[in-house]
């Protein structure tokens, strides 16, 4: 099968989509002329013209309340955000507007965007640009939010967000854009709201979602050397989450460990593990464990970096210590 | 034999009888608050009539209108029924929002009713996207963006203002400069008094309308209406109006005297409108006293409609129309 950049995955989702629905647009900073920040939108603009490729000025507020303006009036708008740290400033529109807009209505106006962008720590960009916003907005009922973690999954879930008449809050990682990977030719969709278990496994389950997976594989592989099973499952879609997955997991391995890239406090992990004490409480042979990023904004600093993030090390050691080894 | 009237006979009398209408309505609104048949917040459009003969005659059946959370009466000048207003503040299924957002979230898709937005400022953003549909659709349609006075210092107004101009979006922008954000006066938010002034940095064509005078109001929406169908952008309208009444039901009004209110109330849009009716003899005095009976009648027909509905029901209407996906797994513990 052909491999194919994660940028190109996602361009070939957003391209295909829009030569089937002339409603669909694209609008961001530097989507059209600069061919996208991350070169995401490589191509698009001349595909699609001006019309449909649009450079927005720095004014994510601005941009963002005409697309769920545009959305309330018939057309799909796709939003890039730069990154999702720069989307704070349209958090007003997200929150309170898009997401609302269905219910506060009765059911009369519902806004069918796709926000997407950057999210999560990209190098030494430190605090400000080093975020993830999945446990920000996954707490809002009529959001949706994916965290693809491959080039395959990008491509099948960004399709089904775009096809989605909710709105769906995308998130990527601009150390993901150059990852290459498998994607057949022929179109294919990924369901909105299922896990997906990457690797099967019976002594302990590790849930993440995101460019963090990679982690997570690296020391559920080291484990292996050692001789001990690891379950890994991506979770693909936050909100809706997937819980009966997790739960299954914990059912067969007794013991989990959460790895995810935001800061600890109020976290994916925290309502993980607060389904799986629900759901599987005498399942547990061990406390849930998770490793998250540190709880102090991102440094610049490469030594303190390296501590601050998810790191191999530090997902080995939780298993080690769900696992009493 | 009077002067010729700019507008027609049956323009006048509708004009009277849907200003009146939100007149008593609003009134009610007031008394049935305090009596506490509804709660949430309530804030009254008594004063700023004039802006819906504007409504009713300035623009075209398939234009789109947003606006702030000052929104009873509004939907009604583009043909809503008053009954599901009054249903909807009561929260009750037959309300237009289905009981789900009260007075602050008025919307009907039928007559192009956007709402209804509580969040000061946000509906700026959306009113120039719902004129960005527009033009990308090919159509001649506008969007009328309403905004209070307050809602002109919000960052939104900028950036939209100034993209809404770079892509010439068929958006009118109207302030209902009723001169006070809460109790805050214009003057006391900015140094720039004229508030037709802040589309000067985009170039973006402003005027100044009396917003007391519905034929004035009117005229306006006509004519900027026109402008935006050329496919020449957008128009900031700042529409001079007052509110007798305070910002909410719970507004000692203490930011301003009372002569200054019982001087505008000298103004009022709906004097001014019977006064064109009986210089005209458009109707008689038997006729008017007639409209005054029929809205006050009307009125206590949206009461009994609003008492008489049912209200929502808890476990079949409380995620209903949070997403569109009829099989969303909501969290239920």
């Amino acid at each position: 099968m052909r491999e194919i950049a994660f940028r190109q995955a996602l361009n070939e989702a957003m391209s295909e989509e829009m030569r089937t629905d002339k409603n669909i647009y694209l609008m961001g900073e530097e989507v059209a002329e600069y061919n996208g920040a991350y070169k995401v939108s490589k191509g698009m603009l001349d595909e699609f013209g001006p019309e449909r490729v649009i450079d927005s000025p720095i004014s994510e507020l601005g941009f963002a309340g005409i697309a769920v303006g545009a959305s309330m009036n018939g057309l799909r708008p796709i939003v890039e955000f730069m990154t999702w740290n720069f989307a704070i400033l349209a958090a007003d529109q997200i929150i309170n507007h898009a997401a609302k807009m269905l219910q506060m209505s009765g059911g009369q106006f519902n806004c069918p965007i796709v926000f997407r962008g950057g999210n999560g720590t990209a190098g030494q960009l430190a605090a400000t640009h080093s975020q993830s916003f999945e446990q920000m907005y996954s707490h809002i009922p009529g959001l949706k939010v994916i965290t693809p973690s491959n080039p395959y999954d990008a491509k099948g879930l960004l399709k089904s967000a775009i096809r989605d008449n909710d709105p769906v809050l995308f998130m990527e990682s601009e150390k993901m854009y150059g990852d290459k990977g498998e994607v057949p030719e022929e179109e294919y969709l990924i369901p909105i709201g299922k896990a997906n278990i990457v690797k099967e496994g019976t002594d302990c389950t590790i849930v993440t979602f995101g460019k963090i997976l990679k982690v997570a594989q690296a020391a559920a592989e080291e484990m292996e050397k050692e001789g001990h099973s690891i379950e890994v499952i991506d979770l693909r879609t936050i909100r809706p989450m997937d819980v009966e997955s997790i739960v299954n997991s914990v059912k067969k391995t007794n013991r989990l460990v959460v790895v995810e890239e935001s800061f600890p406090f109020g976290s994916i992990s925290t309502e993980i593990t607060y389904n799986v004490q629900k759901h599987a409480f005498d399942y547990l042979d061990a406390p849930v464990r998770r490793v998250t990023q540190s709880d102090t904004p991102f440094p610049f600093s490469p030594t303190l970096l390296e501590e601050a993030a998810p790191n191999v090390k530090n997902v080995i050691r939780a298993i080690k210590e769900v696992m009493y080894l | 034999m009077a002067a010729k009237t700019k507008y027609s006979k049956k323009t006048y009398i509708d004009w009277y009888k849907m200003m009146l209408l939100a007149r008593r309505f609003e009134e009610k609104c007031g008394h049935l608050y305090v009596q506490q048949k509804f709660g949430g917040f309530c804030h009254l459009y008594i004063g700023q009539e004039a802006i819906l003969a504007g409504l009713m005659s300035g623009i075209e059946k398939d234009d789109k209108v947003v606006s702030a959370y000052r929104c009873h009466v509004q939907p009604m000048a583009l043909g809503t029924d008053p009954k599901r207003i009054m249903a909807e503040l009561y929260g009750k299924t037959t309300g237009v929002v289905k009981g789900k957002g009260g007075s602050m979230h008025m919307f009907d898709k039928e007559v192009g009713y956007f709402g209804g937005h509580g969040i000061v400022g946000g509906q700026i953003g959306l009113g120039a996207g719902i004129g960005f549909a527009e033009k990308y659709k090919g159509t001649k349609n506008v969007c009328l963006c309403f905004m209070g006075d307050g809602a002109t210092r919000q960052g939104m107004l900028h950036e939209v203002f100034n993209m809404s101009m770079l892509w010439k979006i068929p958006t009118i922008f109207i302030v209902e400069n009723n001169r006070y954000s809460m109790g805050t006066s214009v003057e006391r938010t900015t140094n720039v008094h004229d508030l037709s002034k802040l589309g000067l940095s985009y170039d973006m064509p402003s005027e100044t309308v009396d917003g007391m005078d519905p034929e004035a109001v009117t005229d306006a929406f006509k004519k900027w209406a026109k402008h935006c169908r050329a496919g020449k952008g957008p128009v900031l309208l700042n529409v001079e109006t007052y509110r007798y009444k305070g910002h909410s039901m719970s507004d000692p009004q203490k930011y301003r005297t009372k002569d200054e209110v019982e001087k505008m109330k000298k103004e009022d849009p709906i004097e001014q409108v019977l006064s064109i009716i009986r210089k005209n003899k458009f109707m008689t005095e038997k006729q008017i006293e007639q409209v005054e009976a029929d809205v006050k009648q009307e009125v206590a027909e949206c009461v009994k409609f609003a008492e008489d509905s049912p209200l929502p029901n808890a476990e079949t209407d409380l995620h209903e129309d949070v997403y569109t996906q009829e099989d969303y797994p909501f969290i239920i513990e």
